[in-house]
């Protein structure tokens, strides 16, 4: 019973770092700035719905694309000869291991009015194009950023489906394409379930991706509040209410999603 | 009876280069129980896989039903694995396990129900279908994979070392269960092991397979009695085998003695492999006997006893349903008919 003591500086972490700051958010976004009681900014976020959903809709997006990408890719890796998978993940990791911002700047200059890709389209006669400051530019910036983190769980999952249940299956009737939505598809969706949730939450919340590559006209949910802590519209209680409602969302969203895994089924 | 399936001259290389099966040639009869025998690494599992299509041969041919399968995918042929580690779905409950063959053909629901109903009642899982097959035990895990094999009506089944990882009572339940069923359903069932006694005990024929090349085909007697070679005498059931030879038809000559024998036809003082089984050994006071030894050890078997005798040149196991004290000096003596002689094969 002596090892429970070691939780101990990861409980008092969880409560000074999570605990405390998730209550002054809710305590912000619930008072005035002389401390009384209002629920007038959680109202306030009704104005931004169009972003919220603009947000929403543009995470989902690019989740759904993640997922369509992702799929093969986590699917080939894990069959794969083992020596050959630890190479593999590295080239996918390998683009995680530069700055976030650095990567995102590269796309501004591939995408730019002048950049490279419209360049290249004059050398064959087409475009400029305007690719850049677009909702494509940000789900696009999405997908490449966060790609990595729906392989990762796919891989981990797909990696562990034992060679015999592909003859299980082949032996049983099926041929490759009822096996991969008779067997490996329902033996995959821990890895889909963790998969979207690692790429849709930041997706949901990015500010950096959409200010880069979104230009003014592609605000998101995540500009919205970094605007009411850090810019022009200084407003911490309108900022901490936003936050609140998106965590909301987020949860329930993330609830969905949970009612389809197996796992947590049998919990229940 | 009519061949199910033929092999013909299989010839199976591993990207390695590595030799996995030498020109194995073999016909299995409709309705048959036949057992791969041999020690791991024998090639027998690797027979099979290729019958079920998980495996194409090198070069050779493989007929099903008089077809050529070759390069027949293992959906498009009409047999059906049980899998060593069972294989079944973790996702599905024992009823969707069950039926899973018969959702890929879009059988009728109502089909499935029955089907998979009559599946339940002969591996006796009534009452089970919710449930999830990684709260079965071992035993019953098996059950439902062999169901979820034969609810296809396969003309062929093939079982891989299926009860390997059973405990031994259970298995002797599941041997006796597994020959039923196959009495029942009239089927051909093709069965991998490495247990001589589970092959004896279910089989209607056994191949006895070493390094890749098949060393036997014949019925669980005629193997137990007549092993062609020490390799197959020693692989099924306990042996003692002397180094031997024979200096005319009917008399062998082994441990400096002669003996009266009933084989013939071997070369004038040819060398051979004298294989004996311990419970052909007739214990007899040591002054009447050509060969004596000093009892060595004693071990109680519950049927019998096992004994070792240091005798001349080999030590010799008995097993005898008496014990004779350790220490004591022991005759020896063998019916003509229970000795065997078998040429040296020749890698040895």
């Amino acid at each position: 019973m002596k090892l429970k003591y070691f939780s101990a500086p990861y409980i008092i972490w969880m409560v000074v770092f999570i605990a405390v700051p998730l209550l002054l958010i809710a305590y912000f976004a619930f008072t005035t700035d002389g401390g009384s009681f209002t629920v007038k900014y959680i109202s306030d976020v009704g104005q931004y719905a169009n972003i919220f959903i603009r947000s929403i809709w543009l995470s989902l997006i690019a989740t759904a694309i993640c997922l369509v990408v992702a799929y093969p890719v986590a699917f080939i890796l894990s069959r794969m000869e083992k020596h050959k998978q630890g190479t593999m993940l590295m080239i996918v990791m390998l683009p995680m291991w530069m700055n976030f911002l650095l990567r995102t700047y590269a796309w501004m200059t591939l995408l730019g009015n002048n950049g490279i890709i419209n360049h290249l389209f004059g050398l064959v006669g087409l475009g400029p194009y305007k690719l850049i400051n677009t909702s494509g530019a940000v789900v696009l910036g999405m997908v490449y950023n966060y790609l990595p983190f729906m392989i990762l769980p796919l891989y981990s999952v797909m990696e562990k489906i034992d060679k015999s249940m592909f003859e299980a299956a082949s032996d049983l009737g099926c041929n490759s394409t009822q096996t991969l939505f008779r067997v490996v598809v329902p033996l995959s969706v821990p890895g889909i379930t963790s998969g979207i949730t690692m790429v849709f939450v930041p997706a949901i919340s990015t500010f950096i991706i959409s200010r880069m590559l979104g230009g003014g006209s592609n605000l998101l949910i995540g500009d919205l509040i970094e605007m009411q802590f850090l810019g022009n519209a200084y407003n911490p209680h309108l900022g901490a209410a936003i936050s609140l409602v998106l965590m909301v969302i987020i949860l329930v969203i993330m609830t969905v999603m949970n009612q389809f895994d197996p796992e947590d089924q049998v919990l229940m | 009876m009519e061949n199910i399936v033929s092999l013909k001259n299989i010839i199976l290389d591993f990207e390695d280069g590595e030799r996995i099966l030498k020109n194995i040639s073999l016909d299995i009869r409709d309705k048959e129980f036949v057992t791969f025998l041999g020690p791991s690494g024998c090639g027998k599992t690797t027979t099979l896989r290729i019958i079920a299509g998980f495996l194409e041969p090198t070069s050779g041919d493989v007929y099903f039903d008089g077809q050529r399968i070759n390069g027949l995918p293992p959906h498009k042929r009409n047999v059906n694995t049980v899998f060593q580690r069972y294989a079944l779905f973790p996702h599905l409950n024992v009823y969707e396990n069950i039926a899973f063959g018969l959702r890929v053909k879009k059988t009728p629901e109502k089909e499935i129900l029955k089907r998979v109903g009559e599946m339940l009642e002969l591996v006796n899982l009534k009452g089970f279908e919710k449930r999830a097959v990684n709260r079965l035990s071992g035993g019953q895990q098996q059950r439902v994979a062999i169901a979820r094999a034969l609810v296809n009506h396969p003309k062929v089944l093939l079982l891989d070392e299926p009860l390997g990882a059973l405990d031994l009572k259970l298995r002797k339940e599941m041997q006796i269960e597994l020959r039923k069923i196959q009495q029942e359903l009239e089927l051909t069932f093709v069965y991998v092991t490495h247990d001589q006694e589970e092959a004896l005990t279910m089989s209607d024929s056994i191949v006895v397979m070493k390094d890749g090349i098949i060393q036997q085909i014949g019925s669980p007697t005629d193997i137990y009695n007549e092993p062609v070679n020490a390799f197959v005498a020693d692989f099924i059931g306990e042996s003692n085998i002397v180094n031997g030879c024979m200096p005319e038809d009917c008399v062998v000559e082994f441990t400096g003695r002669r003996f009266e024998c009933v084989d013939k036809g071997f070369d004038p003082n040819e060398t051979v492999d004298v294989v004996i089984r311990p419970e052909d050994v007739k214990v007899i006071p040591a002054e009447k006997a050509k060969l004596t030894g000093i009892v060595e050890s004693v071990v109680f078997k519950g049927v019998h006893y096992e004994m070792i005798v240091d005798g001349v040149d080999h030590k010799w196991k008995i097993h005898s349903t008496k014990a004779e004290p350790v220490g004591t000096m022991i005759g020896m003596t063998f019916d003509p008919f229970d000795i065997h002689i078998m040429k040296k094969t020749e890698e040895e």
